[in-house]
């Protein structure tokens, strides 16, 4: 089957084919270019390679089942899909988590963001030729990800953020990991803003090279950083402001000209002011009601279980160590009150018949969560733009439909109409700096 | 430029295409007649309503009811900060509805996936063609006829005793 | 296998020779491409092991990285790109969608490449840690050490 440029092009131009398989392609898209010489006339783009049936498979799994699988949809900014899909479902149900769980869900998904601009901004500078740059933010990003790992276990793919709060309370050292990331990645950015930002090569390469007016990208449906660059002020987080933004100070960066470096630069100071939401999330978040305690302190849990059959046991438990943060005494800080979406604390399902009753309910088979029937729609600041989840419910445990609004598909569906007019080596940085990510484009 | 007053012009102006209003959990919606798509969109997105931005589209297979799809536009207005739902019935045999294209270019990919996962025509479309499903492929992934497992493999596999 | 001396001595220098410096081929998918990133830069260093050399070029490759999920859509794609790998050649399955399909089992993910290519090493993981990936690469290489070079004559199928 021939494609529309086969179709289109002229009998004495060259068709080239940057396949799937492409150390720029950022994952797998291809992108099929007319050239005449070295300028291109004419492009089309084919994606995808990576379609999962994210959203067919969610029709088959319930609404605390379907958590993993957010996570693998914007694979460089995980915390943000975790977030705006719990958020959507805590609208539909009407819960509110507690402060310090909010705090510590902006603390996550900024250092989320600073992830994704970073991964962003590496790939498209190596694959501009400075090695040197993803190499140093590669590093910036190991502190990152250092932090994620203290409390939530895992480095990447972490479903740390549940619905009606999180799953576990920060660990007790998390400020001196936390401070160490920040100030690392502010000596990243300023080694490589001083590398970049006033290079002659770089500078060629990206200034006025696909240059992008402010009616072109609304009308694109574009949002996040590459619309700031164009000039326009939308930002989620200050137009519908969710979790504690609004008690929090920062700016948003606009660019003037809407070129390949306007975007570069608009990731560069929103990682800048990224830092300094979480310095202040730092500051502000409300202390914690009971002082984080040792596992190994408390009574073995057999005892624990035995005595429950003649009274209520009220000592402490000691419990495993893959249970830290979620003991029974923190759950007034990390998850809000609410019958029937939560998980109980271990403690309470198996020393008393209330907490059994509780998780036997969320778990099984046709119980467990179900929102009132209808729709809804909820979105937040990703790492690309306005990430929105579209939930429609019919009574059940599973949801029915679940849409998601990538905001990548918007941007990269206009290369077809940026890229003509510049030259081949043009696609590369035009490419790198709308950021795709294969996991959200493709679902 | 309120939600309030947006609703109350339309329901002066287009009373009798726009069947029912409603407000579920904040989310303001309409539900129009699929030939009046146009007009409607093209009313929202003069000034002073100013709906410049489209954010969303999609579908939902509502199989048993009379009529089965259900096409999902969301509406943006970037200096009112308003947004709106609106929604239009299809029946079963022969979808097909207009097409957004000429309003808003990222319209083409949107309506291109639709068609992939749904099988739902869009007159006036440029150019539509399946976009995440492979040529090759019978069926429409996303109906709830089509079951989850069921696999078209591109190329042969590898026999089980050479594994 | 038996050989004499001289044979036996030229087989261990050539798997020596050539587990030392593997050019790799990364096909990159998904998410699992943050791990390998993370694992070729600095801090987890592949370099030392002789590994550091991304040839994207299938002729200039030795061993091809399948890293993320395969569609049905991708599966030609791989196919073609690891017949075009000269000879020869070794296959590591990075990560757990790469292995068996992970938790995609659905109309759109091979279950797994071996249905598709042959695989030397599979690294579980989703996505697996950088000390779960040196300690496959190390075992890849302590594979590479023990194979002659005679079965070469005839293809893997």
């Amino acid at each position: 089957m021939t494609f529309r440029i086969q179709e289109e092009a002229r009998k004495e131009s060259l068709l080239l084919n940057m396949g799937p398989s492409h150390p720029a392609m950022h994952g797998t898209t291809r992108i099929m270019l007319e050239l005449d010489g070295e300028k291109i006339l004419n492009a089309e783009l084919e994606m995808g390679y990576l379609h999962r049936g994210f959203e067919k498979t969610c029709e088959h799994k319930t609404y605390f089942n379907l958590l993993p699988y957010t996570d693998r949809l914007n694979y460089v900014s995980p915390l943000i899909n975790n977030c705006g899909y719990v958020m959507t479902l805590e609208k539909m149900l009407g819960i509110e988590p507690p402060e310090r769980a909010q705090y510590i869900r902006v603390i996550m998904c900024e250092f989320s963001r600073v992830c994704d601009h970073l991964t962003a901004l590496a790939a498209l500078t190596m694959e501009c030729g400075a090695f040197t740059v993803f190499l140093y933010k590669m590093k910036a990003r190991e502190f990152i990800w250092d932090v994620m790992e203290q409390t939530t276990g895992v480095r990447m793919t972490t479903s740390y953020i549940r619905i009606g709060g999180v799953r576990a309370d920060l660990h007790p050292d998390w400020r001196e990991t936390t401070k160490k990331a920040i100030d690392e990645t502010r000596k990243v950015l300023k080694d490589v803003s001083g590398l970049l930002d006033k290079n002659k090569i770089f500078l060629n390469r990206t200034r006025d090279i696909a240059v992008v007016s402010p009616e072109f990208a609304v009308n694109y449906g574009w949002t996040g950083p590459c619309l700031r660059s164009t000039g326009v002020y939308y930002d989620v987080r200050k137009a519908h402001p969710y979790l504690v933004y609004d008690k929090l100070d920062f700016e948003v960066p606009l660019g003037e000209r809407g070129d390949n470096f306007d975007r570069y630069m608009v990731r560069m100071k929103e990682m800048e002011q990224s830092l300094r939401i979480v310095e202040q999330a730092m500051e502000k978040i409300p202390e914690p009601s009971s002082p984080s305690r040792l596992m190994a302190q408390g009574i073995e849990p057999s005892e624990a279980i035995k005595a429950s059959r003649v009274k209520k046991v009220e000592d402490k438990i000691k419990l495993s160590p893959n249970l830290e943060g979620s003991e029974k005494e923190k759950y007034r800080d990390i998850m809000a009150e609410s019958k029937g979406h939560i998980v109980p604390p271990k403690e309470d399902t198996y020393t008393n018949i209330e907490g059994l009753i509780k998780h036997f309910k969320f778990f099984m088979k046709d119980h467990g969560i179900r929102p009132p029937k209808g729709e809804v729609y909820f979105s937040v600041e990703g790492g690309s733009g306005e990430l929105g989840y579209y939930i429609v419910s019919d009574g059940t445990d599973k949801p029915y439909r679940l849409h998601l609004r990538a905001p990548c598909l918007h941007i990269v569906s206009s290369l077809e109409e940026i890229i003509p007019g510049h030259y081949i080596a043009d696609v590369i940085p035009t490419f790198g700096s709308m950021n795709m990510i294969g996991g959200e484009l493709d679902r | 430029m309120e939600q309030k007053k947006v609703i109350e012009d339309l329901k002066k102006i287009f009373s009798e295409k726009i069947k029912e209003f409603s407000a579920q959990f904040g989310d303001e919606t309409i539900v129009i007649e699929k030939d009046s798509l146009l007009d409607i969109v093209k009313f929202l997105k003069d000034k002073p309503y100013d709906f410049v931005m489209l954010l969303d589209l999609t579908c939902v297979d509502y199989k048993g009811q009379q009529d089965r799809f259900e096409m999902v536009y969301h509406l943006f207005s970037l200096s009112n900060n308003l947004r709106l739902r609106v929604k239009s019935r299809l029946p079963e045999k022969n979808p097909s509805i207009e097409s957004l294209t000429s309003e808003w270019k990222n319209a083409n990919w949107l309506e291109r996936e639709v068609y992939d996962m749904f099988g739902i025509q869009f007159s006036g479309h440029p150019y539509l063609r399946r976009l995440f499903m492979y040529d090759g492929f019978e069926g429409h992934p996303l109906r709830k006829d089509y079951p989850l497992r069921k696999r078209q493999p591109k190329i042969q596999m590898r026999k089980e005793d050479d594994i | 296998m038996k050989g004499s001396f001289i044979t036996t001595t030229f087989n261990s220098m050539l798997g020596w020779g050539r587990k030392y410096s593997l050019y790799q081929y990364p096909f990159i998918t998904a998410c699992c491409g943050m791990e390998y990133m993370s694992v070729a830069c600095a801090h987890y260093d592949l370099d030392r092991f002789g590994m550091g050399w991304t040839r994207f070029s299938p002729r200039q490759a030795d061993m091809m990285l399948v890293v993320g999920t395969i569609t049905q859509k991708e599966a030609p794609v791989l196919k073609t790109v690891y017949d075009q790998i000269t000879e020869p050649k070794w296959v590591v399955a990075f990560g757990a969608c790469a292995v068996s399909g992970g938790i995609y089992d659905n109309y759109a993910v091979v279950q797994g490449i071996d249905k598709i290519i042959p695989v030397d090493v599979y690294i579980p993981g989703c996505p697996p840690r950088p000390e779960t990936i040196l300690d496959a690469l190390i075992k890849l290489q302590e594979k590479v050490q023990k194979e002659g070079h005679e079965w070469r004559w005839s293809k893997k199928k």
